[in-house]
């Protein structure tokens, strides 16, 4: 089997850390313990690109590189620090002059890197190394009655979509169904929440999430399910601004699939991040008590 | 109010620009574009841009740098891809968003004030002095060098709800090698 190293990045460090708090837990229960990178650097995520490309290619490569002495992938549980780390690969690996000069500039700073490593999506690895088979058998407690809509958000299945639909990508489902849960036929699962836009320009962050939970709940969603720590923070927090603006009912718990994957194999919820939550949680143990009965 | 011109005389275009965009990374392949109008109707921000994407391209391949460079659009462009993985001449149209965003930062001609590119400049700053991104003072750096402390005080009850479920913290984040990265950045500069 593939070997990974784990990469954080800034949000599983920092506003998500619920999302390593149940991600690493739910790897050690599969059979894969996970080791965080060493002085792994920050991928630059858009400002990088936005400013500097090459400097982009640059502090990627020195993560690349870090990982090549260890001899693993990379596993990057956040979707922006795994486009930009797959992007600067590819870049780092096209044999294009600019990039054979950054190369150069990694070799002389002590990362030498021989394009040897791959970058993957935990759920990527869910799905393409352990399977939906061997995850249900795993399961201790299936999740019977849980309602989820499954939201990939963008730059997990855009551009690369080698692993799943740019459209309707389907794999998270298969997880949620692999633990007894029910996704939803959900439509807005890869349109946009923002991204960073709800720091910048709040009203069209308000816009976009609105469009995103309003879907959701019309489909009879208990809870959102996400992958990606952008998306699930600009979910949750706008949640009472949008209830205010557009006075609509449209609350409901953001969670990571690692914190539900983590209840169906029997780690104990206290264990999984769940306090983190702003909105609140009740609903969904209820639900979960009673099998699905409300 | 005052009359203004509205249309450009041909002579006031810049011929070069689209030569000068396709040498840029990811660029080469913008004068297949057919003028469709998938990658504006697939935009989920095109209704607040001033030029949607569609147009965007049409200025590039017509000369009006001027326009491109100081739309409000390619700012607004929160990198979804979508527009990108749907155009059928397979026009690389996120990259070029991204292209002419670093040709606005490069040429100052980006709009003032403006939180978005005041916040990729602070996030870049951030990870080349300490090698790693702290969300609270990226946040409250972007706020202030855009003077707006009205929209700092709104976050308040945010800031604290995440300060609540131990979700933020004033800890500045630092990688042990900064040398290293520094040195890394400096060469790559400089070689260009």
């Amino acid at each position: 089997m593939n070997e990974y190293i784990y990469y954080p990045g800034c949000s599983l460090k920092g506003g998500s850390r619920h999302y390593e708090e149940s991600l690493l837990p739910v790897f050690r229960e599969i059979g894969m313990k996970l080791q965080e990178l060493e002085d792994w650097n920050c991928c630059g995520a858009t400002a990088y690109f936005s400013v500097d490309d090459t400097m982009a290619a640059a502090i990627c490569g020195r993560n690349l590189s870090i990982a090549e002495k260890t001899g693993k992938n990379i596993m990057a549980p956040c979707a922006g620090c795994y486009l930009t780390l797959k992007k600067s690969n590819d870049f780092l690996r096209s044999g294009n002059v600019k990039a054979q000069k950054i190369l150069n500039d990694l070799k002389n700073t002590g990362c030498e890197y021989a394009g040897k490593v791959d970058v993957r999506h935990p759920l990527e690895i869910l799905i393409k190394d352990i399977g939906a088979e061997k995850i249900k058998k795993k399961v201790r407690k299936k999740l019977a009655g849980l309602i989820v809509a499954c939201y990939y958000g963008c730059q997990l299945v855009r551009p690369y979509t080698d692993f799943d639909d740019p459209d309707y990508p389907v794999t998270l489902d298969s997880i949620m169904e692999a633990i007894g849960a029910t996704p939803v036929d959900y439509s807005s699962k890869t349109r946009c929440c923002g991204g960073s836009l709800t720091g910048t320009i709040e009203k069209v962050g308000l816009r976009l999430n609105y469009i995103l939970l309003k879907e959701a709940k019309r489909k009879g969603a208990d809870a959102l399910v996400t992958i990606c720590p952008l998306c699930q923070f600009n979910l949750e927090i706008l949640q009472s601004k949008i209830v205010h603006k557009y006075k609509e009912d449209i609350k409901m718990p953001i969670l990571y699939f690692s914190q539900l994957m983590g209840l169906a194999l029997g780690i104990p919820k206290e264990d999984l991040g769940f306090s983190r939550s702003i909105i609140s949680l009740k609903p969904l143990w209820e639900k979960l008590q009673n099998g699905g009965a409300k | 109010m005052e009359i203004q011109r509205k249309v450009k005389y041909e002579e006031e275009l810049d011929k070069n620009f689209l030569d000068e965009v396709k040498e840029m990374s990811g660029c080469d392949e913008i004068d297949r574009c057919i003028q469709c109008g998938t990658c504006s109707s697939s935009c989920p921000m095109s209704v607040y841009m001033d030029y949607p994407p569609r147009k965007i391209v049409s200025l590039i391949k017509n000369g009006f740098k001027e326009e491109a460079l100081k739309s409000f659009t390619i700012w607004l462009c929160p990198s979804c891809y979508t527009c990108q993985v749907r155009c059928p001449a397979k026009i690389k149209i996120t990259d070029v968003m991204y292209a002419l965003k670093r040709k606005a930062i490069e040429k100052k001609v980006y709009p003032s004030r403006f939180a978005i590119p005041i916040l990729a400049k602070e996030m870049h700053r951030l990870i080349a002095k300490n090698g790693r991104n702290s969300e609270l003072w990226l946040v409250l750096n972007m706020y202030l060098k855009s003077k707006n402390f009205l929209g700092l005080l709104r976050m308040t009850p945010m800031g604290l709800s995440m300060m609540k479920t131990g979700r933020m913290s004033l800890k500045k984040e630092k990688i042990k090698n900064k040398k290293q990265l520094r040195t890394l950045l400096k060469a790559v500069k400089e070689g260009r």
